[in-house]
């Protein structure tokens, strides 16, 4: 394509815009160190308070023994570890039941959404009533009753329920296999997963919904004029451009999933924020116990959405 | 409990630490208390016989009546204390920006508290210990018999780190799962999820008392694994109001001793006893030194009675949670309670 040239820009311009950029760069940089000296001042005085308060702090607290068991996770964890190792403890277990839930609220959600376009109507209003439901009720709410139901109907612990013979439920959770060592996932685990996956894949189905919506129905009808079967138009024309829709709010949903899973702690999980919970009580260090669960879900929140524009980038359109 | 509950809960930790950030000083926390016309007090968000309001809004408690004693001394009036509910995150944050004047909320007086959170302990107002409580169908006589067990603890207290010495001093392996509120621990344990329940004695006496649909199906084992003397705190580097509150305190005690009560601390006046003098203030002014007029003590008293007033209306054997007075007796009658005399 033939593009008329420009004319050059008279010297005149070239200075004027050349002083409107320098400008811009000096009010940008006077704008970042008012924040650094925001930020270092309310550094220094609560650090210079809690000096004359004679409050002790620092971070140092951090390769005590931390002296208090975890009740599950994955990392291997005693109560004589440090207490930096109880934080990654804490982290592991967040992560794990985050991961879970990003997982399964997508997988459900995804179906949730395709399923308001299904020919069927009840599948339909199922779909529909589903989303109204979940969303509409505060997420700790339906943590408490997950919780409530689970450790009300699961059979004591001392007389298990096998389900074909490899599934062992009690009011210690649900094993899979029969031995001691098995994989459990305690009532606590349960009830944090169906909470925070139930309630996001409402939110999910959403965003899908709109994004599959949103495709042109002239792509559609295109796709089946050339004979495509329905599950290739889906697969082949819709998702991918539903896709770029789809990934940008979706990854604020899962940032609210990671975000929200530290309501566990309702619930008796232990999850980074009752880690912290409890070691701030035993150290009295909150200034730092709040900055460490700050900046952890800072740096999962940030990972996340690393991650996520990568996905985006290959969703997006490609300009050739 | 909601989701904005829980929220508006780490706001209120973080505020507190937003104050250390921005407050630069505190000032003199009587004046500070005499200028405002008020005490605030933190106390527990309801704890049975400790800290509890009632529908009404009307606070009462052990904790709570330490803190009108207190409020009676310095201003004259047993109402004029703004009570402020802290969760255990809380507590200490509130207390060292200036949030409340004094932490009156069952807290457990250790060494790490005392000397490394800029504040101190007034005294001991209730002599606890950790213990299980356990259905009493499972016949368990002994805390030592909990092998691999599964303990519903509440967090926020001393109370994890006794439960994991226990545990690995005797061996027994034990599992825990940490509320951080009362509410959800007590449910968990009485839907099941666990074979013991573990925190303060007296707070397992409360929850036996209050929660239990049958207090009988329930009981407490007797080994206390844990010394928790509790008591009130005040920010460190006020020796005049530590003073006051201590002495407060002490004198409950001392006058609990000398047989004044509330009933009778109006017609005590008149006693020759030369003690009761100095305590009503009636021959010797002992508020003085402490930066008070002469009848502090005496207003406390017709406030809320001696301390052993104070522990049978709230916690005695007369009471709900119907605590023995054991270890909370004063030394002349076998306890552990011994004030220093008021001269």
């Amino acid at each position: 394509m033939a593009i008329a040239p420009r004319p050059a820009p008279s010297r005149r311009a070239k200075a004027a815009s050349a002083r409107a950029r320098r400008r811009s760069a000096f009010y940008q940089l006077l704008a970042v160190a008012a924040v650094a000296l925001l930020a270092w001042w309310l550094a220094s005085t609560t650090l210079q308070n809690m000096r004359l308060r004679g409050i002790q702090s620092g971070f140092d607290f951090l390769w005590a023994p931390a002296g208090f068991e975890i009740g599950e996770g994955l990392l291997p964890y005693q109560s004589t570890d440090a207490y930096w190792r109880a934080f990654l403890a804490g982290l592991v277990n967040t992560l794990r039941v985050g991961v879970s839930g990003i997982v399964a609220c997508t997988v459900l959600g995804t179906a949730l959404g395709a399923g308001r376009f299904s020919a069927n109507a009840i599948v339909r209003g199922v779909c529909w009533g589903y989303v109204e439901l979940f969303r509409n009720i505060p997420l700790l709410l339906q943590m408490l009753t997950w919780y409530l139901v689970l450790t009300q109907f699961l059979p004591p612990i001392d007389e298990p329920a096998r389900i074909a013979g490899w599934i062992v439920m009690s009011k210690n959770g649900v094993a899979f296999a029969a031995g001691e060592d098995s994989p459990t996932l305690s009532p606590e685990f349960l009830a944090v997963l169906l909470g925070l996956s139930l309630y996001t894949a409402a939110f999910v189905a959403e965003i899908v919904r709109a994004g599959i919506a949103a495709v042109p129905r002239g792509q559609m009808e295109a796709a089946s004029a050339l004979g495509l079967p329905s599950r290739r138009v889906m697969r082949l024309v819709v998702l991918p451009q539903a896709l770029r829709i789809i990934v940008p709010p979706l990854t604020s949903q899962y940032l609210n999933l990671i975000k929200n899973s530290s309501l566990a702690v309702a619930v008796g999980y232990p999850d980074l924020v009752s880690i912290a919970n409890t070691s701030l009580n035993q150290t009295g260090r909150a200034v730092e116990c709040i900055t460490i669960i700050m900046a952890v879900y800072l740096a999962l929140s940030l990972l996340i959405s690393v991650l996520m524009n990568r996905v985006n980038r290959g969703a997006a359109i490609k300009e050739r | 409990m909601s989701k904005a509950m829980a929220r508006r809960r780490w706001i209120a930790v973080a505020s507190a630490c937003a104050f250390l950030a921005l407050s630069a000083h505190a000032g003199k926390t009587l004046e500070a208390i005499k200028a405002r016309g008020q005490l605030v007090c933190g106390v527990s968000s309801g704890v049975a016989g400790f800290s509890q309001a009632n529908s009404a809004g009307q606070w009462s408690g052990l904790d709570v009546d330490i803190c009108r004693a207190l409020a009676a001394s310095i201003l004259g009036d047993a109402q004029k204390v703004k009570w402020v509910p802290l969760v255990s995150q809380q507590r200490f944050a509130a207390l060292q920006s200036g949030e409340i004047d004094i932490l009156s909320r069952n807290t457990t007086w250790t060494l790490t508290r005392d000397a490394s959170l800029g504040l101190t302990f007034v005294g001991i107002d209730f002599y606890d210990g950790q213990a299980f409580m356990v259905p009493a169908k499972s016949k368990l006589k002994s805390a030592r018999q909990l092998k691999n067990a599964t303990i519903c603890v509440q967090s926020g207290t001393t109370t994890e780190k006794n439960l994991s010495d226990f545990s690995r001093a005797n061996k027994l392996n034990l599992k825990t799962v940490v509320f951080e509120q009362f509410e959800a621990a007590n449910a968990a344990y009485f839907s099941g999820r666990c074979q013991a329940y573990t925190t303060d004695a007296s707070a397992l006496a409360s929850v036996r008392s209050k929660e239990a649909k049958h207090p009988a199906d329930h009981v407490v084992l007797p080994e206390l694994i844990s010394k928790e003397p509790l008591g009130p705190a005040v920010r460190r580097g006020d020796d005049e109001f530590f003073a006051i509150a201590r002495w407060v305190l002490f004198g409950l005690m001392e006058a609990e001793e000398y047989g004044i009560t509330q009933a009778n601390v109006a017609t005590l006046r008149d006693s020759k006893d030369p003690v009761i003098g100095r305590l009503l203030g009636t021959t010797e002014d002992m508020g003085k030194p402490l930066g008070l007029d002469r009848q502090w003590l005496a207003r406390a008293l017709q406030a809320t009675g001696n301390y052993g007033e104070i522990f049978e209306r709230n916690v005695g054997p007369k009471s709900p949670l119907g605590l023995p007075r054991g270890m909370n007796n004063l030394w002349s009658h076998g306890g552990l309670h011994y004030a220093p005399p008021v001269r």
